[in-house]
Parts: structure tokens; sequence; C-alpha cells
């Protein structure tokens, strides 16, 4: 997909029984999919899954010798329904995308899913954004599981495990006819091992099967009273069906500990964490040997009271390692072992914090707590230093080193956009901006400092809702591409059209869903074989009724300033929508850099070109840095003995988008801006011309050497 | 029970975008060739376009498995203490390793480059807001059992190279981990991307490494062209202290305009001397008169950006910078935006005014205003600067001048006054010179604030004058906008009233 191959990873999907495949966790479980006969594979991108995404979205050879049908789809609802199929047909079906906030989209069709239950494996991988690397807010997919009745596998990171319980989850969803959530964390996302592959398997039932035989029963369908015999259903038939599935096919491990007295029991992502954590207070080797008891719950949700019941038997207390909040596990285990009349305590959130990710420093300072309290003579007096090494502050340090936030590329489209916008709070005074989700949410950082609020993908125009009463003070709302196809039509646009919304939504359309990895979106203009692209925006924005539309080209701030500021003051009542348009500069670099110097070593004509700041001219002052904040534009030390502020400086990574150029007019800035064009393999007229004006202009110079 | 084998632990602390995750393929790929089971994670996130990124490898040999067939447990993140090696990409990355804890003196190696890529934060302040480098390599100095340096871009940039080939050479040179050097040659080969290009610059890298490249010392401050002895002599009068300064000083400004405009410069600055006390040889108002009285005696106006835009010099420099190969050519565009004040501003200064103050004249002279792109490499966009340097003869004529040498006056009229008072405060009067600077708007801006400090200076008493005036100019700098001085103002009990009109 767009403009990075993946023909490396593709051909990895193909290996046979006995070959050994190496690579990222989540390839691998893309070719677990294929091992366990899936029919279809649905989903939208986003961290840390865009690689399953991506992937297929390349191997359509495979797919379609294999028969599996793949599609990209238009949001996380829209995956979620694609395991309609499953409810009537022994398909498997697997969806995944980012999570919390794609099963917050989801949740819908995830709700009526796990109601009306399945029949052919559902299976839901989920990448779940928690911790260091997340660019979402922090939640925990677990309570979503525990509302429906789905099923929630954290496998233990390690490479032939997770494979087998892609398998495990097509087998559990058939068994209890519930859908089967798959959690990733980031890490083990993209965690490199190996593991054996065994053959891809066809799908035992196809599409073409379904449509040939139609099929549907009412005790399917979310209406009464099928709804309460589904409920009464999940209940008495499904879990306890989940329950019995997950007890005899292994899917939680225990490993044995010489402790009698204590156990820990955790969430199978976090066990190679937990393990060095035991292994650096001196109670267990670096190969899994532990002195005290492990359970491991690969399957977090459902709770299997006999194991638990099994595992606590003769001990004083459990150790819960459960990441996130509520602490659902630790409740229920509570209450499991309360009912028993069992006197073994419960410990989770006390030693360990309630909130943040389970780093290994945190894990180790809990299990370090915990262990001094109920096993003192566990631990080896000399390894106690680690806990403190772990959380030694250096609170000292702190002052000297200064954060740094993500921001846009060197060359980015929208960094034009947002200058423009600067300028027009200039002019205007302060603006209220509803920011979206997407690479345009680094607006909201530094140099920039733009949006007030972020409510969603998609959700830019409807954050601004509320605020359309005062004619002369109109808001501003943002919105990509992405966000745009994904839901911001309907929700933005269309609701804005239809309740008489006076602000202004800008939809930033820089060809691609660029924040998750460039994948293609409907109106990316490509022409691909298995897909429809080039599906204007304009079109649809004028089809739900917009009548005030303009386009701009960003890198133009003349003319995007021109525009924003006529949105902002026009007469006309109603929503006014400006196309802000710019090809994404990262993917624009893949797809223009290969053919440039494809054409260059041809002999072919080519201009590079690159700004430059003159020292010599520049104050020091970085105005141009506080309103474009380009990565290539950077500073250096200055030369001038007078001006000991560091001047402006364009480094070596400079695309030459010009916006240096824009900013420095548009703003009024500086003339210290040029641009340097280096002319590869110039025509013989260029050349000769070049020779002519340099021999001139070196005669003249010649002579304006002596100081006039 | 604890088994001597550990694994051997890397983290990788790198920028979005610098191939972390090449580097990290490479190493994967040493190991197995060496024998060692190796498990690699990161947290790419959104953190791939600019932020601070973490690569984290573990490595165990497979000689220290046991003959049970158990493995290694290897964790997916670098615990802080327990880690063997840190390379940072980048030398403020190297201290927020030391400060996450990932580097302890107790064992952690850490190689890290020594140059700067800067963060927006240190970007975007109006002066200087770089974190100090040579603070920062101390820091990571204290916090590692042994410190390995190398300017990883620089070498990349000479080496035509990716900087990851160069990250891996220094790994490879530091001796960090028990692999041979053939063994990443092979890897980097395995790629099959710009191999030959990239084992170059990993065996430069590896050597420079292995000699233990001391940092680049900061260039020596440069040492100003021989001033005439008629200059000389006066500059000789003043206090040792301040003469580079006034040699820089007079260096520009004949360069600026002529020689007659250097001597004014020093017989400004010898009034300013005679206000001191003739055995303080710091003379600090001297000094601080001197740096920024050069400064604005050479404000940059149309002329002497023409002039600067010309030089020969420039054009060398230009064409080294862009690395012509044979046969391309070079062409360079300016990016001008002369409003109607730097047009009039250029004309004598009776005309200009005239012109300025008829709305009529304005909006005819409107047209030779605005953006202007001109490509200084051909003939006529050099003629047409050539013909605006060429100006500088008629410059004391010219409305801008007089413009500036109103204001210079003003403030060393202010300066002339405090003195005598309170000489502390008349140096960070002298100090304030500092925010006029820039072009169009922001010279603007600049010139209001220091108006504003100027009637502030004279409004103060208070034995903390000077200090006050001293928070005042850092407000100053703090924004665009100037609400920080306008907040800092309030706070001394001098209100928006005395806000001077911009100019």
């Amino acid at each position: 997909m767009a403009e990075r191959s993946f023909a490396r990873e593709v051909e990895s999907l193909r290996l046979g029984a006995g070959e050994v495949f190496e690579g990222e966790a989540i390839l691998a479980v893309t070719k677990a999919l294929l091992q366990s006969g899936v029919g279809y594979v649905a989903g939208y991108q986003g961290a840390p899954v865009s690689h399953l995404m991506d992937v297929l979205a390349d191997a359509q050879g495979i797919l379609a010798e294999l028969g599996v049908r793949f599609e990209a789809s238009a949001s996380e609802a829209t995956a979620a329904a694609t395991l309609a199929s499953s409810i009537n047909y022994p398909i498997r079906g697997a969806v995944t995308w980012k999570s919390t906030v794609g099963t917050n989209v989801a949740s819908d069709a995830l709700s009526n899913l796990a109601s009306a239950g399945v029949t052919g494996g559902a299976l839901i991988i989920l990448g779940e954004d928690y911790g260091e690397g997340a660019s979402i807010m922090q939640e925990r997919t677990h309570a979503f599981a525990m509302k429906s009745q789905m099923w929630l596998l954290d496998p233990r990171p390690d490479l032939p495990r997770i494979v087998e319980l892609v398998e495990r989850g097509f087998e559990l969803s058939e068994a209890s006819h519930s859908p089967v959530m798959l959690m990733m964390r980031i890490r083990a996302c993209h965690m490199h091992g190996r593991f054996v592959a065994s053959d891809n398997r066809r799908p035992q039932f196809t599409a073409a099967d379904a449509l040939a035989h139609p099929r549907r029963s009412y005790d399917r369908i979310i209406l009464p009273p099928s709804t309460y015999a589904q409920e009464q259903e999940k209940v008495h038939e499904r879990w306890p069906a989940a329950v019995r599935f997950i007890t005899e096919h292994c899917i939680n491990e225990f490993f044995d500990g010489e402790a009698r007295t204590v156990g820990i029991v955790l969430q199978g992502g976090l066990y190679n964490t937990v393990l060095r954590a035991l292994e650096r207070a001196g109670v267990a080797d670096i190969f899994g040997a532990a002195r005290v008891p492990l359970y491991v719950l690969n399957a977090t949700y459902p709770l299997v009271p006999e194991e638990i019941l099994r595992f606590a038997a003769g001990k004083r207390a459990l150790l819960v390692v459960e990441e996130g909040q509520p602490e659902f596990i630790e409740q229920a285990l509570a209450q499991i072992l309360a009912q028993a009349g069992s006197g073994t305590r419960v410990i989770g959130k006390g030693p360990l914090p309630m909130a943040g990710e389970y780093t290994g420093a945190v894990v180790l300072a809990g299990v370090g707590a915990f262990l001094e309290q109920f096993a003192p003579e566990l631990l080896v007096a000399t390894r106690r230093p680690a806990a403190e090494i772990a959380l030694r502050p250096r609170g000292a340090l702190a002052a000297a080193v200064p954060a740094r936030p993500s921001g846009l590329c060197t060359g980015c489209p929208e960094r034009p956009l947002f200058a423009s916008m600067k300028l027009l709070a200039r002019e205007l005074g302060a603006l209220h901006v509803s920011a979206d989700i997407g690479c345009h949410s680094f607006a909201t950082l530094p140099p920039f400092d733009l949006g007030a609020s972020i409510m969603g993908y998609g959700l830019g125009a409807a954050g601004a809702a509320a605020l359309s009463t005062v004619p002369e003070r109109r808001p501003i709302a943002l919105m990509g591409d992405g966000g745009f196809w994904h839901n911001g039509l309907t929700s933005g646009i269309a609701n804005a059209v239809f309740n008489r919304h006076d602000g202004v939504t800008i939809i930033v359309d820089n060809g691609y869903s660029a924040a998750t990895g460039g994948q293609l979106v409907p109106s990316s203009q490509v022409t691909l074989q298995e897909r429809k692209a080039r599906n204007p925006i304009e079109a649809a924005v004028r089809g739900v009724g917009v009548e005030w539309v303009r386009r701009v080209r960003t890198y133009d701030m003349k003319q995007t300033l021109a525009v924003l500021r006529e949105a902002m003051t026009t007469s006309f009542r109603g929503p006014k929508v400006v196309l802000a348009e710019g090809e994404c500069q990262l993917n624009r670099q893949r797809r223009v850099g290969p053919l440039l110097r494809r054409r260059e070593q041809a002999g072919g004509r080519v201009v590079h070109q690159r700004f430059g700041v003159d020292e010599s001219v520049c104050t020091g002052d970085h105005s141009c840095i506080r309103l474009s904040g380009c990565p290539s534009l950077t500073l250096k030390s200055s030369a001038d003995p007078l001006r000991p502020e560091p001047v402006a400086h364009v480094d070596d990574t400079c695309v030459g988008c010009g916006v240096c150029g824009e900013v420095a007019h548009a703003a009024v800035l500086c003339p210290s801006f040029y641009r340097a064009d280096v002319i590869a393999n110039p025509s013989w007229r260029e050349r000769l011309l070049d020779r002519v004006r340099r021999a001139i202009i070196g005669a003249l110079q010649g002579r304006e050497d002596t100081p006039a | 029970m604890s088994s001597a084998a550990r694994p051997i632990t890397l983290a990788l602390a790198a920028l979005g975008g610098q191939g972390g995750g090449v580097v990290t393929g490479w190493l994967t790929s040493v190991a197995r060739r060496e024998g060692y089971l190796v498990q690699a994670t990161s947290v790419p996130g959104v953190a791939q376009r600019t932020g601070a990124t973490l690569y984290y490898l573990e490595f165990f040999a497979e000689k220290d498995l046991p003959a049970d067939g158990r493995r290694p447990v290897m964790a997916l993140m670098p615990n802080p203490g327990d880690v063997d090696v840190v390379v940072a990409t980048e030398l403020l990355e190297a201290v927020r390793s030391v400060q996450r804890g990932l580097v302890t003196a107790e064992r952690t190696i850490l190689i890290t480059s020594t140059h700067r890529a800067y963060t927006i934060s240190e970007k975007a302040h109006t002066g200087d807001g770089r974190a100090d480098s040579g603070q920062l390599l101390q820091e990571a100095r204290q916090g590692a059992k042994r410190l390995v340096m190398l300017d990883m871009a620089a070498l990349a940039a000479e080496q035509g190279a990716i900087i990851s080939a160069v990250v891996l050479g220094a790994i490879a040179g530091a001796d960090a981990l028990p692999f041979a050097p053939e063994s990443y040659r092979e890897a980097i080969a395995e790629g099959g991307t710009a191999v030959a290009l990239n084992i170059a610059a990993f065996d430069a890298s590896l050597e420079r490494t292995r000699a233990g490249a001391a940092p680049k010392a900061a260039p020596a401050a440069p040492t100003p062209a021989a001033v005439p002895e008629g200059l000389a002599r006066q500059i000789r009068d003043f206090p040792v202290a301040v003469q580079p300064i006034l040699e820089h000083g007079v260096t520009r400004l004949i360069d600026y305009q002529d020689v007659a405009y250097a001597h004014e410069y020093l017989h400004t600055l010898g009034r300013i001397r005679a206000l001191e006390d003739p055995t303080d040889v710091r003379a600090e108002l001297t000094g601080s008169v001197a740096r920024g009285l050069a400064l604005w005696m050479s404000v940059e106006d149309t002329i002497r950006v023409a002039q600067q835009k010309i030089r020969p010099q420039r054009r060398a420099a230009l064409r080294r910078a862009a690395r012509l190969k044979p046969g391309q050519l070079l062409e360079v565009r300016e990016f001008l935006r002369p409003r109607l004040e730097e047009l009039c501003g250029t004309l004598p200064a009776g005309l200009g005014r005239r012109l300025l103050a008829s709305a009529a004249w304005r909006r005819r002279l409107a047209r030779f205003t605005g953006e202007r792109t001109v490509r200084t490499t051909s003939v006529s966009g050099y003629l047409l600067l050539r013909l605006v340097a060429g100006l500088r003869r008629w410059r004391r004529g010219t409305l801008r001048h007089s413009l500036e040498q109103a204001q210079i006056a003003a403030w060393l009229a202010t300066i002339e006054r405090l003195a005598p008072r309170d000489y502390g405060l008349a140096v960070r009067v002298a100090d304030a010179q500092h925010l006029v600077r820039g072009y169009g708007e922001t010279y603007e801006r600049g010139l209001a604030n220091f108006q504003r400090v100027l009637t502030a200076a004279e409004r103060l008493t208070g034995a903390d004058a000077a200090e006050c005036l001293a928070r005042l100019l850092r407000a100053g700098q703090a924004d665009d906008e100037g609400l920080a001085m306008q907040r800092e103002l309030t706070a001394l009990g001098l209100g928006p009233q005395t806000a001077a009109p911009a100019s």
C-alpha cells in the first residue's frame, strides 16, 4: 500500500510447514491468520497494527491464491460489521485496529456481533496502544470484553505462543460462539523473533459458498425477543463453553516454584517484564525458572475460577500484576476467592501503581515490595539495591534536558497551513480551533500551539458544533482527509449543513492516511486494481449540501491566508469548507525520489532545490522558526563577534518545499532566505547562458571589490 | 538459581527518521552470525516523525544455553540500572538516557554522537536557547562507566552515507559488543542497500571511534581585520577589556559605510567612556554601548542587504555549499519583500517623508513593493542589487538613516542621563539595544519593545532598578507579541499607559 513496498514481508507469508519465519510479531500474527484458514480479513490502520494491514494490502497475490477476501475498511465500525459474515456461516474472519480508540468506533457493531453470536471463528486483533509510545488516551480494552462477553487473549510475548494463540483464538470463538479479541501491546507488536511456520490453509467455507446458499435465522437478529434469549445464551452456554475451552486447551500457563505461601498472577503480555524483575530481585533465573509460582493469564477474560482456586490453594497471598485501571482482574480474583471461602489475600494495586505503564522499574519495585512483605526469606539481601537503582531520581539533571515533542516532517504541506493560521490569528485575534486526529494534531504543539480540543478521529468539525452563535467570531475546525472519509463527512460536514452551522472547517488533504504510515484513502491520487481511489472530497462535500467551498494549495501561503481570511469574515452564513491541499512530503519523496534519481542517471535534466539562510543577513531573532518549525530549519553558531545569538540555518535534509520563502514573504520576515537550484544535466543553452552570466558578474565583481 | 550468564542489553536512543530501525536490523543480523540469540523491540509510535525514539535489544550467547533446552526470557524494554550499552545518535538524547536511568555509572558504556539536533524550544527562543553542549557532555561523562564520543552526523555527511552506518561503526569501534567487525560488514552487505557506501562509512566510523576522536573544539573567535592606524590609535585609548569589541565595530562600520563613519563611532564611545570611572577597567557600559552602537549604526537597511547579497565571497560559499558536481549549474533566488517603508527609507529623507505622508503616492508606489524573487545569478538580478548597494555613498542622506540616527541619539541621551545617577541601570539600557533587530514587522515590534524599556528606565528609581530592567529585557525576548513584557511592566507598576506606540 501507499508508496512503501512490503515485498519482503509478503514473501514471508508464503513460508510452508517446517520453514522458519523471522520478523516482527505483528507480521507473525498475519502469517498465523493464513495458517488458520481465515476467509476474510478487514481492518483500519493505526499503530501498532498498521503493519498487518500494509502487508496484506500488498499480498493480493497470495490472498487470491488462497481465496481470502481483504478489505481496507472505511473505519473500525466497518471492519467490525464485516464480521457479520461469521454469524450465519462457518467462515473464519479476522479484523484489526488500534485500541481502545478503534474499539470505541467499532463498539456498536461489536456489541451486536457479540449478542448475535458467531458460527465461524471471529478474531479481533487489537493493538493495545498503552504506555510509552502511545498516541491516544490511556484506557483498557478489558472493559469492552466484559460488557459484551467477548473473550480477551493477552498472549505471552513469544512468537510461537502468539501464533498458536491466533489459531486457538479461532477455535475458542467457534467453540463458544463468541467473538475473541487478541490483544497485542506496542512493544510486543514490534518484537523481532522466529517461529516454525506451517502451511497456509484455504478457507473451508468461502464467500461464494455463502452466496450460493444464503442462510438466516431470526435467533441471530438483534431485536426482541432474540436479544433476551441471546443474553441468556451468553451467560448459560457461551461463557461456560469458553471457560471449558480455555481449561482444556491450557490457554493459561502455570509455572511452578518452590515458594508455597505466595504466588503471582499476571497478564500474559507482562510475562517477560515480570520475569526480568524477578531475576533482578534474585528470585528467578534468566531462563524463566522462578522460586515463586506463576499463573500466566494468556486469556484475561473470562477468568477460570477453578484454575484460580487451584493456584491459590495453601497460599497466604497472591500478587496480581495487571496493567492499567481499574483493576478488573484483581477484583474478580478477590471475589472468586472470597466466595470460595479462601483465606488467600489478593494484592495488586498498592505495591503496584493504579495507573501508568508497567515498566521494568515499576514491576521490580512492586514485586520487591510484595515479596518483602509476604516472603522476605526469598529475597537475597545483596540483590535488594537493584530496586533502588531502578528508581533513583535524576532531578538535578532535569533542567538541562529539554523535551523533544514530535513534530511535522521536513517539507510537510501542513506546516504552511498552520503558519498561515498563526498569521491569521495575528490579524483577527486568537482563534478557537477544534483539532482532530492525524499528523495535524501536531499543530497543537509548539511552535504552532493551535487547537483547543481533540474529540476523536474525524470529529474536528463536530467538536466545534456548539460554537456557532456569534457571526463575527467563527470557530475553525480541522480535519484530515483520513478522518473525513472515516466519519467526518457525516458527523462533521453534513451535520454542519443540516444545523446551519456558521463555522469554518479546514480539511487537510495530503492524499494519504499519513500519520498511520501513508495508507491510501478514497481520495488518494492513485489508480488501483482492487480498489477505486480518486474520489474527490470536494464532490462529497458539495454532495451533502455545502455551498461555500474553496480549495487552496497550502504551500501558497498568500492564497491560503487570503482564503482563510475570507472564510472567517465573509457575510455568507452556513458552513464554510476549505480544502487545504498538499501531498504528504514523506510519501512524495518515496514516490518522486526514485523517479528523479533514475532520470538523472539517464542524463535527464533534474533540478534539486534547497533553501538557505544568509548568515550575514540573519539577525538571529528566529521569527522564521517560530512560524515554521521545520526540522531542517535549525540553528548555527554565529560567526559575528558582535552578535552572539545563533543564526538560522537550513541543514542538508531540506527538500526545497518552498515554505521558508513563503513564510519570509507572507510574514514580511527578512531577506535572509535564498533558494539554491542545482541543475543536473542542463541543456546546452543553459550551460552557455550560465557561462556568459558568470563571466559578466565575475568581471563586475572584480570592480566591486574596491570600496566605493 | 541464578546463572552467571545474562543477556547483553543495548538501548538505542535515536530521533525519528534517523534510521534506528536500520541499525536494529543490522545488529540482529550481526548477533545471529556470531551465534547469539537476539530480541529487538521498539516503540516508534508517533515519535517516528521527529520525536525521540528508543530501540532495545538483548543478546544471549547460544553457547551459554542450558542443556535442558530452556531459553532465556528476554525483556521487552530497557530496565534502569540493567543496560550494558546505550547508543545515542544525538547528544541531548544521550543525556536523556542518563536522566532516565538507562545509563548508569556502574555498568553502562555510553556511545554518543556529539552533534546536536536542536529541539523546538531551543530553536524558537528569540535569543540563544540552546542547551550548553559542554554541560551535556559532562553529564554524559559523569553518568556513564565509559563514554565514547564521535560526531556521527558530520562523519555521515563527510561519507555521503546515512547516519546508521556510522552508528554501527561506532558500536563496533567501541568494542561494546563481543562481535567481530567482519560480522558487521556482512550484515550491511546482506541488507543490500548502498552496500559499498555504507561499508566505507562503517569502516571510517570504526577507525575514528577506535582512535578516540576528541570532540571538536569550538571555533576560536575571529580576529578582526587590520584596522587603519588612525583608528587603531584611538582604540588603544580605551581599556583593554573592550578593545576587541571596538576593533570589530570599526571593521564592520568601514565595511558598512566608510572610515569617517568609524571615526564617528569612536567619538561617540569616547563620550560614553567619559561617563565611567577612569579606574574602572572593566568598562561595562562602554563595552555594551560599543556592541550595540556598532550593530545599530550598521543597521540592515536595503542597501546593506544588497551589499551582502552580491559579495563575491558569498557566491563562492554558495557554490561550495551546493556541492556542485561537474556539469551541474547553480541558480540562486533571493526572497525579498520590500515594503513602502523600505522603498522610501532608501530615498533622500525629505522626499521619503513627503511620499510616505501622501496617500496618493503611497498608492502609486505600492506596485514597487511586495514579494520580489530576485535571481542573483542572473545579470539583471545582480545589477539590480548592485545598483541598490551602490546607493551606499548617499546613505547618510536617506530617510532610514536619519530615522535610525534619531533613535540612536535618544538611546544615548537616556544612557548619558542615567549613568551618573545609576550606572547599573545605564548598562541595562545599553544592553536593551539588543531588542532592536530583524526586518520589517519583526524590527518594528523590537523597536516598540525597546521604546517601552527606555520609558520604563526613566521611571525606575529604586535601588533595584537595574535588576527590574534586566527582567524586563528578558521578558522582551519571551514572545513575539510582547505579552510577557506587558505583564512585567504591569508588575513593575508601569502599566500599559507607558507603552510607546509602535513607530
